[in-house]
């Protein structure tokens, strides 16, 4: 048996980087210091045995030849691909599948555009005042989470960077900061924190509002109650925030999913950037997949732009609310979907699902899942970051390197996505 | 017939999360497939834990079982994020690119029908 340590975790944006596992006879036998999640995906055996292509309404199998074979001439003969996913593997295939899009014309988006999508809308707008995790560690005495629950979503982010975490100048952990939980509902993470403050839905906007002014020192025109929240507890929290040596908010759904969308992190980066007129004060978004801030890198490095591109033009073009990936199946405008680390079946509303069932769909993912279920060619790959290597950006934009755990016969996403696009090009110079 | 009428929020819980790449199994299932409510409502609407309701919204209906999480302020519900929670969201955009997964007025009412499988509930959308 062999021990590897300080495996970094392939699931969600905390990317933590101190896993222990073993492996034997090219099987990972045990996992150890990762949360149930990371368990759960380090452990799974449920994997999609072969390609297949979807004959007479069943899957049958196919060699990777024929799957890729048949995906590029989908795409080829597509007026408008839609290329959509991206989140659960490596910057190293992100590359690669810009460079397809770009061939195609096709209409290039990630799973941010579902998520936190919002929150890069309004840090184009305002700016980001923000940190590394690292620096949270080790110097924040206030911590707010803002409609997000860390005890679901990312299990050890409060143990490993923030509420609970022992750093260089928070040696005292958990007990030397103060953590506060602002939510609609009383969820798992306000059980563990010193304040829940609970709030109404779609109000997030005017609280943010309510507290600048105050911060403002325009209290006198702020109301008794906002969004739920009594005047008094606002006041006192704008104190609280002045009065700390570092603070951060870190936010999630709860935000980005709710009325108001960009408009609410909007508001919040602009709080955040007027306590600093008083004290340190950050800002961070609590990205879900393990990579989905990787794509905004490359995307926005290769194009100008971090999501939702249309390549149609011949050049980038970014619009969300016209190029996201919702909004072109809403439209029924695309004519065929490349799904690649993601699963719009059971993430998307039900009615981009229905148009995504009727078009030609090729699904590149290691796992069987519900767009399993609508694919016409489902192309199976290695896992990143158990059977593939590669570079995956934490939430706090930090690049740290996956490695690999156990051998494969699976082809990685970059192969398939190479072999697609080389595939593609002999095509289209066959025109 | 007893109904309510409810805010949905929609979001991630811990087991959605650990069965994410088993999608098929009945534990993904099993959590994804349940509307939480706290006591008062789920009294108001005469169900115990485990019973089915149905959720209704603007955009469709979804029966799922209830779930009692008294952390739910009356009046909020809330289903995991998944098929059964997208069966009843706004995929409208409204020019940003993001649905609508939260602060949906629902109506919640017990119900005898059948909770549909995820391959049912894809297959009733046109997949193969």
């Amino acid at each position: 048996m062999e021990t590897i340590t300080d495996v970094l975790c392939p699931v969600c944006g905390s990317l933590c980087d101190d896993l222990i596992v073993d492996v034997e006879d090219n099987t990972i036998i045990g996992v150890r210091d990762a949360c149930k999640m990371g368990e759960g995906k380090l452990l799974c055996q449920g994997r999609i045995k072969s390609p297949m292509i979807r004959v007479d309404g069943k899957l049958k199998e196919v060699t990777y030849d024929e799957a890729i074979n048949k995906a590029a001439e989908i795409l080829s003969n597509s007026k408008r691909p839609l290329m959509y996913g991206w989140s659960s593997t490596v910057c190293e295939a992100q590359k690669k599948g810009v460079e397809l899009a770009a061939e195609l014309g096709a209409v290039i988006d990630s799973t941010a555009s579902v998520c936190h999508g919002p929150s890069v809308l309004a840090i184009q707008g305002v700016g980001l005042p923000t940190c590394t995790l690292g620096q949270i560690k080790n110097r924040a005495d206030l911590v707010i989470y803002w409609g997000t629950n860390q005890s679901h979503a990312h299990p050890r982010h409060m143990s490993r960077y923030s509420g609970y975490s022992k750093g260089l100048f928070s040696e005292e952990g958990r007990k030397g900061r103060h953590v506060m939980v602002f939510d609609v509902r009383h969820t798992e993470t306000a059980n563990v924190v010193d304040e829940f403050v609970l709030l109404k839905p779609g109000t997030d906007y005017a609280i943010f509002s309510a507290l600048r002014t105050i911060l403002a020192g325009h209290s006198d025109v702020v109301p008794d109650e906002v969004g739920g929240i009594s005047k008094e507890k606002l006041v006192e929290t704008i104190e609280r925030m002045k009065s700390a040596k570092f603070g951060v908010i870190f936010f999630g759904m709860g935000l980005t999913q709710s009325r108001g969308h960009h408009k609410n992190i909007w508001n919040a980066i602009s709080l955040v950037d007027e306590l600093n007129a008083h004290t340190k004060f950050t800002i961070m978004a609590m990205r879900g997949h393990f990579n989905v801030a990787g794509f905004g890198q490359v995307l926005t490095w290769e194009t100008g732009f971090p999501f939702a591109i249309d390549f149609s033009k011949g050049y980038p073009w970014y619009n969300p609310g016209e190029t996201a990936a919702v909004d072109v199946l809403n439209r029924e405008e695309c004519d065929s979907a490349l799904i690649i680390a993601s699963d719009p079946a059971a993430n998307f509303p039900k009615r981009p699902v229905e148009y995504l069932a009727g078009i030609p769909v090729i699904q590149i993912d290691p796992y069987r899942n519900p767009t399993n279920e609508l694919a016409d060619i489902v192309i199976p790959s290695a896992v990143v970051g158990i059977e593939a290597e590669g570079t995956a950006y934490r939430m706090d934009s930090v690049p740290l390197r996956l490695r690999k755990l156990v051998d494969s016969d699976y082809l990685t996403d970059e192969e398939i996505l190479d072999r697609i696009l080389k595939k593609v090009r002999e095509l289209k110079g066959a025109e | 017939m007893r109904n309510i009428k409810a805010k949905l929020i929609t979001g991630r819980v811990l087991e959605q999360g650990i069965f994410k790449e088993e999608k098929m199994c009945s534990e993904y299932f099993d959590a994804v497939s349940v509307c939480e409510m706290n006591k008062k409502d789920m009294d108001a609407l005469h169900i115990k834990e485990g019973g089915k309701v149905k959720v209704k919204s603007e955009f469709g209906e979804v029966v799922v079982r209830a779930k009692r999480d008294d952390g739910n302020p009356s009046g909020i519900a809330f289903i995991p994020m998944g098929p059964f929670a997208n069966a009843i969201v706004d995929p409208n955009t409204y020019g940003v690119g993001i649905p609508q997964f939260k602060g949906l007025d629902v109506e919640i009412t017990p119900t005898n029908e059948k909770i549909l499988s995820i391959e049912e509930m894809i297959k009733s959308y046109g997949g193969d």
